[in-house]
């Protein structure tokens, strides 16, 4: 059967929050009314990415863009724009600059600089349904490496595109396949690390949700070419829905043939098993990864050897990324020389950020490497929230760094990170404004540390520890000048000596927040002073009464009833009652609070 | 700890789990995902019943269950209340969110209301930023929180 129009409606996590099933149920039940069911299909896909503005509405085929649609506008949005081709033009996305609606997605900013290749089928297709993955170049390159491809001719066009893994490390994909296949074993494993645990990033939830399939066929591709006829999926257990898809897409791809005995009539045969993770941040480590996977805690070993040696139940194994995984079938669709053609001397093809924080447009983005960080905050991200200023962007989650207004030209790829002192990781980006407190972010990223760290080798367990004691205290305003000295050396002897990747990275948002914010930490330490206004103990809130204009807005807004004052005349705070929320100083219209 | 009696039913439906994986000491943690579903949590008498069933020391499951923040020993409450404090809410402001529930629920993380109606706990990223910062009430999502939506929240569940 074929339709006239598709409604595609985002059915990501984040859209799903706000209420897009409504939306996709209310829609099937109207276009039935209306008998438009045979000619109007509603489609739930994965993830847009631009989740600021979700849930998100596409109609196709004319692209145009519907944000923030409520379950109350379908109708409306049927009525209007499917029945009568008018488009709804409240419901538009309206660029921040100029407030004028765009017709449609190609118009719109965020999406100009963007190239998608991981993220190509997120929004277009319904991930529950194989034929249309299939329909956009499916599982052409499996046939293409099975039929007309001998496994090194595979690992030699991955060498060839220069693609690295995208869940931190950045290790070339080709030379780790090459490695697996080497070993001589009676069995193998491919593994997909989907084990993403870096608070903020949520790409490979998103390509799961959104284009299992692609996941699926890398994974066969990659058993091809180094010899395995097993594939496991390790991922967290509290990723329902991306569970659950991946789950429908291996059920499909065995009914086609796609999964199973002798793929293709070729001989090959590859299953995929699910594996789940149980919420431990070190997994991501592939050593601590698959002793998580044999049923023990998730801790690391030191290598060699490596998995490719001696991985899963001691067999040689070969672990991915999903992003990574997700570049594979189009690299051998599209061919090696195309994806180098794209991005820098070192780091080819594109990367996927998930942008956040104070910024207008949060949402998942797919860039070319060597975009800079500039293009990303400011164009696609549309800027700093509510105006402000723009103090630092953290990129690399826990293991990365804090960067500056001075870094905003740096073309983004794998080294250029690492020579400013953060790193790609797994492509969280958090953007922070003049009311952020970077001290405050160095002790958030170690506090998560300190809880994650699995306890074996002691520069992690006790060093970081002895970090996060320090940096309480400069927020408290009890630190001395000496803590900063002793935050950098021990900073850097927990580098030097911590046994995997994690504590080995741990202490870079220390790092490069005091040399990046270096006044910052003196302010907290001579002058018991937060500049952003964060820190709580240095904190005290006061109501100017010439600016106060006694709305009592404030007053009923405080949730501990600490403030007072009669209506029409200023207001005052009992700082005895007031917990520092910061309720008070969102609601105030006229700047009257202010924060001591 | 007070002595726990678990169900008979129940304890014959975690014997089948085991069995169901061979009660094989590799799926130890698909084991414990789905006793956990069905008692709700990993009391120390489900945790002795597994391992003596996979044939390995006691000690050996607990620290796995204790490795793991997926794993819980204690009952959660009857709506439990997670707090995103992932990075993205993180900036914008979900510390504040937390100690507001803190203070109205009287309750720090990881516990429950002495009516076992509330849990409060804090999660890393749900991957809703869009919506930062972001509040779970059993599977119901609440984003853009401010402090003064805490109260309100809780009385929906009262």
């Amino acid at each position: 059967m074929s339709y006239n129009m598709h409604i595609l409606v985002c059915g990501g996590t984040g859209c799903q929050a706000s209420s897009s099933k409504t939306i996709i149920s209310r829609m099937n039940e109207y276009l039935k009314e209306k008998n438009l069911d045979k000619e109007v299909q509603v489609i739930a896909t994965g993830c847009f990415g631009f989740c600021e503005q979700g849930p998100i509405v596409k109609i196709m085929p004319d692209n145009t863009f519907y944000t923030q649609v409520k379950p109350d506008d379908t109708e409306e949005i049927i009525n209007e724009h499917i029945i009568k081709g008018r488009k709804v033009s409240r419901l538009l996305y309206k660029e921040p600059e100029h407030h004028n609606p765009v017709s449609d997605s190609k118009h719109i900013e965020f999406y100009k600089k963007q190239l998608r290749i991981a993220l190509r089928n997120c929004g277009f297709i319904d991930p529950e349904n194989i034929e249309e993955y299939i329909a956009r170049e499916g599982y052409t390159a499996l046939a293409k490496c099975l039929t007309e491809m001998t496994p090194q001719e595979v690992i030699n066009e991955i060498k060839l595109s220069g693609l690295r893994g995208r869940g931190g490390g950045g290790f070339p994909t080709g030379l780790k396949w090459e490695f697996a296949s080497k070993y001589v074993a009676d069995q193998k494993f491919v593994v997909c690390n989907a084990d993403e645990g870096d608070p903020g990033a949520f790409m490979d939830r998103s390509i799961m949700e959104g284009d299992p399939h692609s996941i699926v066929e890398a994974m066969a591709i990659c058993g091809y070419s180094i010899g395995a006829n097993k594939g496991l999926v390790y991922i967290r257990a509290e990723y329902p829905l991306a569970i659950k898809r991946l789950r429908i897409a291996i059920k499909q791809a065995e009914d086609y043939g796609l999964l199973g005995e002798n793929i293709f009539g070729t001989g090959f045969g590859f299953t995929i098993e699910i594996r789940y993770g149980a919420g431990a941040f070190v997994c991501g480590e592939e050593t601590a990864l698959i002793h998580s996977m044999e049923g023990h805690r998730g801790e690391p070993t030191t290598k060699p050897p490596f998995p490719a040696e001696s991985g899963y139940l001691n067999k040689p194994t070969n672990v991915n990324n999903v992003e990574t995984f997700a570049n594979v079938p189009v690299i051998l669709n599209k061919g090696a020389k195309w994806f180098a053609s794209i991005g820098t001397e070192g780091s080819k093809g594109t990367k996927v950020f998930a942008l956040a924080g104070k910024i207008n447009n949060v949402g998942l983005i797919e860039v070319p490497m060597g975009t800079t960080l500039r293009e990303v905050i400011y164009e696609i991200g549309g800027g700093i929230k509510n105006g402000k200023k723009f103090k630092a962007v953290q990129t690399g989650g826990p293991s990365g760094g804090c960067l500056t207004e001075t870094h905003l030209d740096t073309p983004i790829d794998f080294d250029n990170l690492i020579k400013v002192g953060s790193m790609m990781g797994s492509g969280g980006m958090i953007v922070m404004d003049e009311s952020d407190c970077m001290v405050a972010v160095a002790k958030f990223y170690l506090d998560f540390i300190v809880e994650e760290s699995c306890g074996k080798c002691t520069p992690c367990r006790v060093g970081n520890k002895r970090l996060y004691e320090i940096l309480s205290k400069i927020t408290e305003g009890k630190g001395t000048m000496e803590d900063l000295d002793n935050l950098r050396n021990l900073s850097h002897v927990i580098k030097d000596t911590a046994l995997c990747g994690l504590g080995q990275t741990s202490p870079n948002p220390i790092l490069s927040t005091i040399d990046n914010f270096y006044d910052e930490f003196v302010a907290h330490i001579r002058d018991h002073r937060c500049p952003a206004g964060k820190c709580k103990a240095l904190l005290t809130y006061h109501i100017d009464s010439q600016l106060c204009i006694g709305c009592t807005l404030c007053a009923r807004n405080c949730p501990t009833n600490a403030i007072a004052g009669e209506r029409k005349s200023p207001h005052f705070i009992d700082t005895e009652k007031c917990i520092k929320c910061g309720t008070c100083i969102d609601k105030c219209k006229f700047n009257a609070i202010s924060i001591r | 700890m007070p002595e726990i009696k678990l169900p008979q039913n129940k304890v014959d439906q975690l014997l089948a789990i085991c069995k169901e994986h061979g009660n094989q000491e590799g799926e130890l943690i698909n084991i414990l995902h789905k006793a956990q579903q069905l008692f709700g949590y990993l009391p120390d008498k489900v945790q002795c019943i597994v391992a003596k069933e996979l044939g390995i020391p006691v000690s050996k499951v607990y620290g796995v269950v204790s490795f793991y923040s997926f794993f819980t020993m204690k009952p959660k409450g009857e709506h439990p209340i997670s707090v995103c404090m992932g990075t993205a809410c993180y900036v914008r402001g979900s510390e504040r969110i937390l100690d507001e529930f803190k203070r109205l629920l009287n309750i720090n993380i990881g516990e429950t209301t002495p009516d076992g109606k509330f849990s409060l706990d804090s999660l890393r990223c749900v991957g809703a930023c869009g919506l930062a910062p972001v509040v779970l009430v059993g599977e119901k999502v609440y984003g853009r929180v401010t402090p003064a939506d805490v109260e309100r929240i809780i009385k929906e569940f009262e």
